[in-house]
């Protein structure tokens, strides 16, 4: 009996989410993030915006890794994870035109909404650490997933592990 | 009344049941339903042999029911050909809200020894008895010029050869049939089990589909039993968790259509959709309508902490409820508003809490092993439910509002969401199954762990909120 009324509902949500971007949704990095602007030339034989151009996005995702991974319910940063964000860090500084999004995740053994605010405090950790490094705040800001955006589907430790994690995806760049 | 004892009150001789020549006032007075406008459903109580309301068919439901009560249902008579197709949607509706219950079996046809032919002609109890029938509930259809069905029926106690309750008649247009034989059963359920009904109702939940890496949800709406599904929402933005006002006028839902997760309140009757005000740079989540419809409780997360806020709606205004550095998260009001019921990992892992509505002292009410989240508070107001996450497994459970009596309902793999059929007697909850094929789905189970069973959607179903009865 409400067909009518949904399907102007239907409608009108299409219209209001038309449009609408999504932001990297699994925390792969932002391919073609503008990184290619960097330095091109500066370094004979490498190829501008890939893993080997110290300044591109991709070099900061594949060579220092742009994730981290937590234990179960927890939100500590590891020694292993420091180093790497102490190199995030490094990298973000001598590359001042990009900005990041720090993504925190969740594995799926847990309540969808504390795992929101899990992931929040996990992705926190992240910024706070960046930011003590010397990374300003005003480049950073972060979102929590919680459980909705798993890498790995399987469901044992092997998957969790790499689903807990907070994910440093740059954006920008190229500010030329 | 007692459970069992009640239950077997049913199988004693007829004599103890019948009353027939008591002179007992009519159960109360005509209702008028209020009804949306795009189906005036219409109440008439009509005149009938008034009989006792207290007679035995009786089921209680809180102790469980080992034996479903039989009953028979013949298809409702067709008062003019038009009326034969409504007669049997309507029938069927009110035999399978009846029977999804768990709580009735329904008698074979085939079995009949009388038919029912005219809805006025007198019932002939032995026959109804020789098949062992408990109820037996008779009901007639009809048409008008204008578009206009009418359904009528009455309820009858076999054994007792009376008739429970009174004869009601709805009218409506053909698109609300089904409604109608939700009616005709919540009218009936409720007769047998002295509980409010639920089966004139909806749910909202997060449509799901796709594989775990990469699920497309979105929000739909649909009667109780999955039927008149219809989405709200495309699937290009996370949304979670749905939540119904309590009239079911509005939802309130997570979505991360500006990019982070931000509560937004959709509009049913107007059908729009707007963001809710909230600090910027935070989160915003968990969001549950207050019982008077006017304000919300949420999460909201800032750095490293989250914690419960309330909302007037209509102004925006915002205040902080709990301060604890720890996560306070999937607050619930009590049904009479005074109190909350939340969860905290403020002591290292996650527990229930119950503290007043405006904020002070939280006083703990899980004690059990294990973690505890999602706390939803009956709409009786004396459970609570809940997930429950201990050894591995996951658990939808019940307590008392003061931590006693725990009972947990299910185990798997994931359980989780629980909410409340609007009689507090049903809830239904999301079940995600395990590995890289793993799907979620909706389920439903009585408060007594009986009748588990999916609820039938289309494709994968998370975060159910069931609404009120319309």
């Amino acid at each position: 009996m409400r067909i009518t009324t949904f399907t102007s509902l239907a409608l009108i949500a299409t219209i209001a989410i038309a449009g609408c971007t999504r932001a990297d949704r699994f925390g792969e990095g932002a391919d073609g993030a503008g990184g290619a602007g960097g330095m091109a030339g500066a370094n004979a034989g490498v190829v501008p915006g890939s893993a080997n151009d110290p300044t591109s996005a991709a070099y900061f995702n594949q060579t220092i890794g742009d994730r981290v991974l937590f234990a179960v319910d927890q939100s500590t940063l590891s020694p292993s994870a420091q180093d790497t964000l102490r190199q995030q860090a490094q990298w973000l500084t001598s590359n001042p035109s990009y900005q990041a999004v720090i993504e925190g995740h969740a594995d799926e053994q847990g309540t969808r909404e504390y795992n929101l605010a899990l992931g929040a405090r996990r992705a926190n950790a992240v910024m706070e650490y960046l930011v003590a490094q010397g990374v300003a705040e005003s480049r950073l800001r972060f979102v929590s997933y919680g459980k909705e955006r798993p890498i790995e589907v399987c469901s044992t430790e092997s998957c969790y592990m790499q689903n807990r994690r907070a994910v440093t995806v740059i954006a920008g760049g190229a500010l030329s | 009344m007692g459970g069992l004892a009640s239950l077997s009150v049913l199988s004693l001789p007829p004599a103890r049941y019948g009353r027939p020549s008591a002179s007992l006032p009519r159960k109360g007075t005509p209702m008028k339903l209020i009804l949306s406008c795009l189906m005036a459903l219409t109440l008439v109580i009509f005149g009938a042999p008034s009989q006792a309301q207290d007679g035995p068919l009786r089921i209680e439901i809180t102790e469980g029911v080992i034996e479903p009560l039989p009953f028979a249902a013949p298809t409702f008579v067709a008062e003019g050909a038009q009326a034969q197709q409504y007669a049997q949607e309507i029938t069927q509706v009110v035999r399978n809200d009846l029977t999804g219950t768990g709580l009735f079996r329904l008698i074979s046809q085939d079995a009949f020894i009388s038919q029912i032919t005219s809805f006025e002609s007198p019932v002939q109890f032995a026959d109804w008895r020789a098949i062992n029938a408990q109820a037996l509930i008779t009901g007639a259809v009809s048409t008008d010029g204008a578009g206009r069905v009418v359904v009528k029926f009455r309820v009858y106690d076999v054994f007792a050869g009376t008739e429970l309750g009174q004869g009601m008649q709805f009218a409506g247009t053909a698109d609300g049939l089904r409604r109608m034989g939700h009616k005709v059963a919540d009218q009936v359920y409720s007769r047998i089990t002295g509980e409010g009904g639920y089966f004139d109702s909806r749910v909202v939940f997060v449509s799901e589909s796709g594989p775990k890496d990469n699920r497309a949800k979105r929000l739909a709406i649909m009667d109780y039993d999955g039927a008149n599904l219809q989405y709200l929402t495309d699937s290009s933005s996370i949304v979670l968790a749905p939540r119904f006002s309590p009239n079911g006028d509005r939802v309130l839902y997570t979505s991360y259509q500006s990019g982070e997760p931000r509560v937004h309140v959709l509009d049913v009757g107007s059908v729009q959709s707007r963001i809710l005000p909230s600090q910027s740079g935070t989160m915003s989540f968990s969001p549950r309508f207050a019982p008077n419809g006017q304000r919300l409780l949420y999460s909201a997360t800032n750095g490293a902490n989250t914690d419960i806020y309330s909302m007037e709606i209509a102004t925006g205004q915002a205040a902080q409820i709990t301060t604890a550095p720890s996560i306070e998260t999937a607050p619930s009001f009590s049904p009479d508003g005074s109190q909350i019921v939340f969860e905290s990992d403020r002591s290292g892992t996650q527990q229930l809490y119950i503290m007043p509505a405006g904020g002070g002292e939280a006083r703990r009410i899980s004690f059990g092993e294990g973690r505890y989240g999602t706390p939803v508070w009956s709409p009786r107001g004396d459970l609570i439910a809940f997930t429950k996450q201990n050894a591995g497994r996951f658990h939808i459970g019940v307590m008392r509002t003061d931590g006693s009596e725990e009972r947990l309902l299910t185990a798997s793999f994931l359980d989780e969401s629980p909410t409340w059929a609007p009689n507090g007697r049903v809830l239904m909850f999301s079940r995600e199954t395990q590995g890289e094929t793993g799907s979620s789905a909706l389920y439903s189970v009585d408060i007594s762990g009986r009748n588990l069973k999916r609820v039938t959607t289309p494709s994968g179903g998370s975060d159910p909120n069931w609404g009120p009865l319309q």
